[in-house]
This record gives C-alpha cells, sequence and structure tokens, in this order.
C-alpha cells in the first residue's frame, strides 16, 4: 500500500476528509519551499501538491501563471524541485508528497530517469496536467513498477466511459477538476459538485478530491462534505505572492489560511 | 529515405490517436478531450459528407478568390540564372494570405456543429484577420488572442480584426508572442467548452487539429500540382515553403509526399543566426517534446523549459511545429533549412523590385532560400515557392528596418 493510500484510508477510518495544499515549487524562491511544505503539515496537510514550475502552464489561470515565472527566474528544474522532496523528507516520513505539473520537463529530464529520481526522493504520486492515460503508454508502466501513484484528472466535461477508463489508470485518489475553466477563477458551483462527485463514486472505487475554486473554509467544507478530500491552490499561491517579502509573515498567513479548513473539515465528522 | 511513401500509406496518418510517428498525439487537460474527440468524430463525417464538401468548394471559390494563379516569375528566373522560378500566389487570396483557406473550413465546420462563439491566436494577425473575416461571412462571435509585442508589431492588423466585428485580447504573459496567445486561447477554450470553436491556424495543436487544418491547406497542393502539369508539362522539381507552425508548406507538400522527384524543402527563421540562438527554427535546431498539446520539434532549455524566440516576421516567431513536419523530416522526406532575417528581407526587397510582388516577411524567408536553391539548379527544372502571403502588413516593420519614420 501507498503512502497516499494508507493515508486516505487512515483518515477514512476516522470520518475525515484530506486537506491537500497545492503551492508551486521555487515561489516565491527555491530556498523557501522546504520550509513552506512543513508550515503547510503544521497548518493540518493530508497531503501536499508540489507544483513543478513550467514555462506554457496552459491550464492555469494568472496566478499560477505569475508563481511559476517567480521559480523560473530563480531557475527552478525538475531535478532541484526533487531536491526539495528529498529535503523534506529528513524531517517528514509520513506526508505523502504529488508532484503536479506539464509533462515537457519529464519528458526533457528522461521518463525513467525521472521515475528513479523521484522514488529516491521520497514521491508518492506524479499529476500530469497534460497527459491524459491514452498518451501514458511509455509512462505509466515506469510509475507502476516503482510504486509511484499516477494521478488523473477528471472534469464535468468527461464521459462516464472515460471515468471508468481513467480510474482503471489511476492509483492513489483521482482529481475531479471542479468546473470547466483554469485555476483560479470562481465558477465552482457546490450542488453541481456534489451530484458529479457522487455519480464518480458510483464509477469507481477510488477515493475522489475535489480541487479548483476552494477557497475558503466555507468552500472547503461544502465540497469536503461531498468528496474525500479537497485540494487548495491559488489562494494559497496568491498569499504568497503578497507576501513574498517576508518568509516569517508569509508562514503566519499560509497558516491562517490553512487552519480554519482544517477545523471547517474536521468539524464535519464531528 | 528508406521506403517509398504510397498513397495508402500516406492516408493511415495520422493514425487513430493522431499521432504521425512518434510525433502528434492530444496532450491536453482532460476537459478539453471530450470536445477533441467529438470534434474528431463530425470532422470525418462531414468530411465524406456532399453537401458539407460542395459548400466549402463554393466558399473557396467565390469567396476566397480560388484557384489562385501559378504564375512564371521569369525576370526572377532570369536574375537568378537557374531553374525557373514560379510563384503559387496564395498571397492573392481574399485577406490577403492563404490562411483563409483553414478559416472559412473550419468556421463551416462550426456552423455545421452549431457553435456560435468562435476563439482564434494570432502571430502576424494574418489568421486572426482571416478568423474575423470568415466570423462576418457567418455571423459568428469572434474573439482573437494576440501576444501583446505583436499587437504593437501588426497594428494594421489588429485595426483590420476590430473593423471586421472581432473582440482583440492582448496578452501580457510569458513572451508575449505567438506562443502566449495559444496559452490564452487554450485557457478560453477550457472555461467556455461548451459554445465555443476554437479555430487553429496552423497545423500544431492536438489531434484532430494538424490532420484537418492540413486538409483545408491542401488546396494549394492540389492546384499547384494540376496547374504545373497544364503549364509545364511536368511536376516541379522543388518546392519551397516558409515553415513557422508549417501550415502553408503542409497544405504545398501533402498531395506531393509520393511523388518521389519532387524534393520538399520547408525553410525556418533564422533569426539572427542559428549560432546566436536568437531564432525559430526547431526544425533545424530543437529536440522533440510536448507543446499545446502534441509532442514535435521544440525550441527549449535543458530543463524543459520552451524557449523564447526571434524573426523579424511574427508569423514565424513560434518555438514549435506541426508534428507532420517533425516526422517528414525524420523519415527524411522533406528538407527544413533556415534563413536569417537578413536574407529574407534581402528577398523580401528582390521579389519586390522584379517581379512587382510584395511577400509578407513570412514569405520572403522561402523567396530567399528559393533564389539560393534555384541558382544551383538546371535551366530546365522548375521550383515552385509558395507565397503564402502578401506583405502591406509589414510595411511598417520595413520602414522601421531602414529607419524611415511612415
Amino acid at each position: 500500500m501507498s503512502r497516499i493510500e494508507r493515508t486516505l484510508e487512515a483518515l477514512k477510518g476516522q470520518g475525515r476528509k484530506a486537506l491537500i495544499p497545492y503551492i508551486t515549487a521555487g515561489d516565491p524562491h527555491p530556498d523557501a519551499t522546504v520550509g513552506l511544505m512543513h508550515t503547510l503539515v503544521a497548518a493540518g496537510a493530508d497531503i501536499i501538491e508540489l507544483g513543478v514550475p513550467f514555462s506554457d502552464p496552459m491550464a492555469d489561470g494568472p496566478v499560477i501563471q505569475l508563481a511559476c515565472e517567480r521559480a523560473l527566474k530563480h531557475g527552478t528544474s525538475l531535478r532541484q524541485v526533487i531536491a526539495m522532496v528529498k529535503e523534506f523528507r529528513t524531517k517528514d516520513s509520513e506526508t505523502p508528497i504529488v508532484l503536479m505539473g506539464y509533462l515537457n520537463p519529464m519528458e526533457a529530464m528522461g521518463y525513467e530517469a525521472f521515475a528513479d529520481a523521484a522514488v529516491d526522493a521520497g514521491v508518492d504520486g506524479v499529476l500530469t496536467v497534460d497527459l491524459p492515460p491514452e498518451e501514458a503508454d511509455d509512462v505509466a508502466p515506469l510509475f507502476t513498477e516503482r510504486n509511484l501513484d499516477a494521478i488523473f484528472l477528471l472534469s464535468p466535461t468527461t464521459t462516464d466511459d472515460r471515468i471508468r477508463a481513467i480510474s482503471e489508470h489511476s492509483s492513489g485518489y483521482v482529481y475531479y477538476v471542479s468546473f470547466n475553466g483554469v485555476t483560479g477563477a470562481s465558477k465552482i458551483n457546490v450542488d453541481e459538485v456534489a451530484s458529479r462527485v457522487d455519480h464518480i463514486h458510483k464509477l469507481t472505487a477510488l477515493p475522489v478530491a475535489v480541487g479548483f475554486g476552494i477557497r475558503d473554509a466555507h468552500t472547503a467544507a461544502a465540497v469536503g462534505r461531498v468528496s474525500d478530500g479537497v485540494i487548495v491552490g491559488s489562494v494559497l499561491v496568491d498569499t504568497i505572492a503578497r507576501n513574498q517579502a517576508d518568509n516569517d509573515q508569509l508562514k503566519r498567513a499560509l497558516t491562517d489560511l490553512l487552519h480554519p479548513m482544517r477545523e471547517a473539515l474536521d468539524g464535519l465528522s464531528s | 529515405m528508406s521506403e517509398k511513401l504510397t498513397e495508402e500509406m500516406l492516408s493511415a496518418l495520422p493514425d487513430a490517436r493522431g499521432h504521425f510517428g512518434a510525433f502528434g498525439g492530444r496532450f491536453v487537460s482532460e476537459t478539453l478531450m471530450d470536445s477533441l474527440m467529438t470534434l474528431e468524430k463530425e470532422y470525418k463525417m462531414l468530411k465524406n459528407d456532399p453537401e458539407f464538401q460542395a459548400r466549402f468548394d463554393k466558399e473557396l471559390a467565390d469567396y476566397v478568390g480560388r484557384p489562385t494563379p501559378l504564375y512564371f516569375a521569369e525576370r526572377l528566373t532570369r536574375e537568378t540564372g537557374g531553374a525557373q522560378i514560379w510563384l503559387k500566389r496564395e498571397d492573392l487570396c481574399h485577406t490577403g494570405a492563404h490562411k483563409v483557406n483553414n478559416t472559412i473550413g473550419q468556421a463551416l465546420l462550426a456552423s455545421f456543429l452549431g457553435k456560435k462563439r468562435i476563439i482564434a491566436e494570432t502571430g502576424a494577425g494574418q489568421h486572426g484577420v482571416a478568423t474575423a473575416t470568415v466570423c462576418a461571412r457567418l455571423g459568428l462571435e469572434c474573439h482573437v488572442f494576440m501576444g501583446a509585442e505583436d499587437v504593437q508589431r501588426q497594428s494594421l492588423n489588429v485595426f483590420r480584426m476590430k473593423l471586421l466585428g472581432a473582440e482583440v485580447h492582448a496578452v501580457e504573459s510569458g513572451t508575449r508572442t505567438l506562443k502566449d496567445a495559444m496559452n490564452d486561447a487554450m485557457r478560453d477554450w477550457v472555461s467556455y467548452v461548451d459554445e465555443t470553436f476554437y479555430i487553429i491556424g496552423t497545423v500544431a495543436g492536438p489531434h484532430p487539429y494538424p490532420m484537418l487544418v492540413r486538409d483545408f491547406q491542401s488546396v494549394i497542393g492540389r492546384e499547384t500540382r494540376r496547374q504545373a502539369l497544364e503549364k509545364t508539362g511536368k511536376l516541379p522539381d522543388a518546392l519551397v515553403a516558409c515553415v513557422g507552425g508549417g501550415s502553408n508548406a503542409i497544405g504545398m507538400f501533402y498531395p506531393f509526399l509520393s511523388d518521389e522527384s519532387v524534393q520538399l524543402y520547408g525553410v525556418e527563421a533564422g533569426g539572427l543566426g542559428i549560432e546566436t540562438g536568437k531564432h525559430a527554427a526547431p526544425l533545424c535546431a530543437g529536440r522533440p517534446g510536448v507543446l499545446h498539446g502534441n509532442r514535435t520539434y521544440l525550441m527549449e532549455d535543458e530543463n524543459g523549459q520552451i524557449a523564447g524566440t526571434h524573426s523579424v516576421s511574427a508569423g514565424l516567431d513560434y518555438p514549435g511545429v506541426g508534428p507532420e513536419h517533425s516526422w517528414l523530416k525524420d523519415i527524411g522526406r522533406a528538407n527544413y533549412v533556415s534563413v536569417t532575417d537578413d536574407e529574407a528581407m534581402e528577398g523580401f526587397r528582390k521579389l519586390t523590385r522584379v517581379e512587382g510582388i510584395m511577400p509578407a516577411l513570412e514569405t520572403a524567408h522561402a523567396v530567399a532560400y528559393a533564389i539560393k536553391l534555384a541558382a544551383t539548379m538546371d535551366k530546365d527544372q522548375t521550383v515552385v515557392i509558395n507565397v503564402s502571403g502578401r506583405g502591406d502588413k509589414d510595411i511598417n516593420t520595413v520602414a522601421k528596418l531602414e529607419g524611415i519614420e511612415i
């Protein structure tokens, strides 16, 4: 059983929902990322999605685009991101880490070299935004062999046949994109999400985490009520952008944002 | 090349998953997958639908103004002193470039599919103008995404698009050029996927776009083939076309792929010179990677970040290229070369002064290379240049380079 599966299973046993924050590695500076990851865990994160910066993040809105630009200004590479995870693991062997990004940096590094380095560093899962299962024939077996969870996206436009097929290729959890749009937009309709996630649960046994549009304790609780976990990205990244000058203040701001979400999610089970 | 390309092999490409050998495919986020699969299915039906084809042919004839002439450039041939140089006059298409062949096809497709909202990306603005034009013609809402840098360079085309009723969105992210315009077009598409049809302007993007843009542009090569046989009694010895994304080149090359005697030359933007790194020549100096929904040759750094490009011509200023070109390069069927900004400017001046035909700066790259090539060939051989667009849109750029204020 992978670290992601163990974590989600334990939460389920406690009747709790997963809180999954996303930050872009290297933003605001490569030296800050590992510290921020520990801050996220202390504030209640169950799993961290660590973004690999890319020059052309087509599925992301302006907030994460700018985070990528800040990270790339400091030359943050995929190899460096993997090294950050390795450093994180020296103090935290429990919290699963999912690398989230686009295919080309991985292709440039070489899929086998990437998979080896990721496992060695203690990465648990990989979510590649622009890699649907249909194109993953070369990549997916390398992950499976190494017990790296391959996490794929489901969206409001995904047909039932595809939900089944994508779930077959997935392990750990599936990531349900709550609306048609880019990260950071605010189009979320909780009732629609509830009925879609309910439907997805009928088609797959995998846990369903929901991302896009979760901005505060209120939306976290509303979405947590109907899913197995919530993914919080742009609002954290925006907080990083606004507090980049002062690292201590930044850590406080991230905690102040995440902690109420944790409490709201845990409030659902009591 | 090791084996002859037969008609049968060619008609099987791209394969069912949109691959041309190792290239192409469909690398997009999940939200777009259903839309792309629906588009592929509908297009395959309409491709063989007589009503759709008749409508497309009628638009090409009466609205675009086809067939365009195949013109013998007699003075240029004499000055060059080698092979006969012929010009396929796509610059005479309505709107002044080959782009409209594709936009009228895709806009008809959108209409048949019941989509009323059109988006497009543009570099030089030719595809944006061609899209805005057909949207006006068919009564469709039109949004064009254009890098802020290109909005500056091509202000004339921006104004044309606005006159045609399109909304032009200046893209400030990244390098503020064509690739960033394409990023933002895809972001818009993901946000309004149900009501929107994305008219991609080149043979790149996710499957089925490289296939359907190629099919719509192939009218260029089919006409050239017929006209060459009529006017010269034989097939051309060489075809020369500029390659940014590569739509005019594939449109010219495709109907000749199984004619082994016809040499194909795609001319990329060498910018300040390949050795300076300031160019836009992924086939000449890049390596395979994944961008904008397909695997193809790209300009990127060692970490897989997409590199900035440079070309005097906005339409060639793109770090990728259509996947079918990548495949044609790897199997050795087509030759990909580059010419510098300076050489292209020389080609621009030459064609303007010797033939009275002012080419687009994109096209000027093909002109410059074709002149060099023709000089090495025999007098009884023929070279056809695809004059993909006219140069009126570039006069501000040319004036600036010559230090003239207009």
